[in-house]
């Protein structure tokens, strides 16, 4: 029995290995041809594209930052990504603890709500949210993108928030209540630190998002000053040419920042935090 | 140190559950008063009244002479160690005690020297720079326990503090706390649903069923005399026995004045009883107090059902020929077997008797005679 059950179960790994490289294979593939044609002369690019990098060349990346101003748009995309993530924390976070600790009236309505605005289809409302940001005087500013980027960006925060503050015990904050902790004291000195796992993890998908986002971006700014990375990147294009060599090197510039904080925060999102608070 | 007191309060939840009703009882200063009742009897709801963590619907609450009906949790000066120890997980043991006096602005160096006489008088100096996590239950407890007493509060509540260990622990954690409390001369106030875990630490024990106060009284005297017929079942161990039966004056007994017959299917007694006493009644006697014999010419007989032998003791189930079920406590040299035919035997001064009705206990205290 046991001997025939060997194989059987190897078997099962091999396929499972097998499975992963495949998969492993099939995504990071467009990021490996990228970053290989971003290193290749755009010459080479079009005549005999190879799979494995020959000549190495860095002109694309010294073009991004030199014959064009690549640095304003990631300027911009910080700027804009940063804030709005870190509204969406300290807005969510408030938010999401009302709407798991506190007991009101029509919680369960709002919570529909909130979600109900990540169901308009972005492209349905840029007319209406162009006129209004114009009539606000905020097109071509930084507050005319982070506005809406934080109204799509909320619900995600929010119900991440408020499903997680809700698997924290309440023994806890009243433990601190009654060791004489006020209300706020005990969300910034219990709360809060065992809600950083979800803090990072809600932070890191917020930022991705605004740092993605394309069809805001475009429509809300005028010109190169306010522009982000991927309307930027888009625009690379000229009337008789694409320049897929520096598109591809700025993509990987692009992405540089968003895999530096994820693997930054990775070790928080992974730490049970909570383990052992209460009886394990 | 402190009391608290309750004062005819009234929790009721919106939902319309309530959970205590015209409640009004107290913890003397120093006193170890505990609350016990089954699961839903509203025992960890006055607890929670009293630290602040729920509000009232009615009634007073006072700790020590202050009113603290309206106060919440932080400003009552009482610590409370729950069930699950609730211990601060992203802190160290050591910032998990002195938390109450960081709370409360105390200089690092008083906390330090605070945390540390606690610890080393729990035994927990060598975790102090664990997480909880990596304690073991008995630690956490002590953790718990410690972070309760550091800030010399006016009284401690305990929601079950014992009820996440193992056997052993508890009875060893249940004599720490005994220790303690004579110690501290604390007030405390002490949830369980074990009733050997109250009659061993309770100075007094308060039963709760309900929301409503059964009875409060001594351990002896909750043992010896309780109120009602509930306090009775939920108060020892086996549980007391219950016979329904009718009871009527006895007529014409010469010189027994005062005498009633109690008369149930298998069994008929003579106890004493005033005037008033008669109907439907249930006899509760403690299995103690039930001799199980192979002879015994007159008595009622019974048939063995199973037999639990206990090592200083064996309990014994008898089914009588009437139907009743009784358990009884034999000694362990006695030859029992399931199966046996056994005659029974009411020692008269264990018995009580209570209203078929109401459940409440009939007085004057029954003294049964064996007829």
């Amino acid at each position: 029995m046991r001997s025939a059950s060997r194989p059987g179960v190897q078997w099962g790994n091999w396929a499972f290995g097998a499975a992963l490289v495949l998969l492993m294979v099939f995504t990071l593939f467009p990021f490996y041809w990228a970053f290989v044609a971003s290193l290749t002369s755009d010459a080479a690019l079009f005549r005999d594209p190879s799979l494995w990098p020959q000549h190495l060349i860095f002109d694309h990346y010294r073009a991004l930052f030199t014959e064009r101003d690549f640095i304003t748009p990631i300027r911009n995309s910080l700027i804009v990504a940063g804030t709005t993530t870190i509204f969406c924390l300290i807005v969510g976070t408030l938010a999401a603890y009302a709407l798991a600790r506190i007991e009101f009236r029509g919680k369960a309505a709002i919570m529909g709500f909130i979600l109900a605005v990540t169901m308009f289809p972005q492209i349905s409302i840029v007319s209406p949210l162009y006129l209004l940001l114009r009539s606000l005087h905020l097109i071509d500013t930084y507050p005319g993108l982070i506005m809406p980027y934080m109204t799509f960006a909320m619900p995600l925060t929010v119900w991440v928030l408020t499903g997680s503050i809700r698997q924290i015990p309440k023994d806890l904050e009243e433990a601190a209540h009654v060791d004489g902790a006020t209300r706020i004291q005990s969300f910034t000195r219990i709360l809060l630190p065992l809600a950083v796992p979800s803090l990072a993890t809600t932070g890191i998908l917020t930022f991705i998002y605004c740092w993605n986002e394309f069809l805001f971006a475009l429509s809300f700014t005028l010109g190169p000053e306010r522009q982000t990375v991927p309307v930027a990147i888009a625009l690379f294009r000229g009337q008789y040419q694409v320049p897929w060599g520096e598109i591809l090197a700025a993509a990987v510039v692009a992405t540089a920042p968003v895999a530096a904080m994820v693997l930054v925060f990775q070790r928080r999102i992974v730490q049970g935090l909570t383990a052992g608070a209460v009886k394990g | 140190m402190a009391r608290i007191a309750l004062e005819h309060v009234d929790k009721i939840y919106p939902n319309g559950y309530v959970a205590a009703r015209d409640l009004s009882l107290e913890a003397s200063d120093g006193e170890l008063l505990v609350l016990v009742g089954p699961s839903g009897s509203g025992k960890s709801t006055v607890l929670r009244l009293m630290a602040g963590l729920e509000r009232v619907s009615d009634g007073v609450i006072r700790i020590g002479e202050r009113d603290v009906t309206d106060l919440p949790p932080q400003q009552r000066d009482i610590a409370m160690v729950f069930q699950n120890y609730a211990l601060y997980p992203h802190m160290t043991v050591r910032d998990n005690l002195g938390f109450g006096l960081s709370i409360r602005k105390q200089a690092p160096a008083v906390i330090a020297e605070r945390v540390n006489a606690i610890a080393a008088s729990l035994g927990l100096e060598a975790l102090l720079d664990r997480k909880p996590a990596q304690l073991s239950g008995g630690q956490r407890q002590r953790v718990a326990l410690g972070r309760a007493i550091v800030r010399e509060p006016l009284a401690f509540l305990f929601d079950e503090p014992l009820s996440n260990l193992d056997a052993q622990l508890r009875v060893e954690t249940r004599v720490e706390l005994a220790r303690l409390h004579r110690k501290l001369g604390a007030t405390m106030v002490y949830v369980t649903h074990d009733q050997s875990e109250a009659l061993t630490l309770g100075d007094r024990i308060a039963v709760l069923k309900e929301g409503i106060l059964q009875q409060i009284a001594t351990p002896m005297e909750l043992y010896n005399h309780p109120a009602n017929k509930f306090v009775a079942g939920f108060i020892g161990s086996p549980a007391m026995n219950f016979i329904e039966g009718v009871i009527q004056r006895t007529e014409g007994a010469a010189g027994r004045m005062g005498m009633c017959t109690f008369k149930g299917i298998d069994l008929t007694l003579d106890v004493p009883c005033d005037g008033e006493s008669h109907g439907r009644v249930f006899l509760g006697v403690r299995p103690q107090h039930i001799e199980v014999s192979g002879d015994g010419e007159n008595r009622p007989k019974g048939e063995v059902g199973v037999v639990e032998p206990m090592g200083n003791e064996q309990i014994v189930y008898v089914t009588l020929s009437g139907g009743d079920r009784l358990v009884a406590v034999a000694p362990p040299q006695e030859m029992i077997r399931p199966g046996d035919i056994v005659s029974i035997r009411v020692r008269p001064e264990g018995v009580h008797i209570f209203d078929g009705e109401t459940g409440s206990r009939i007085e004057p205290s029954p003294y049964a005679i064996e007829r």
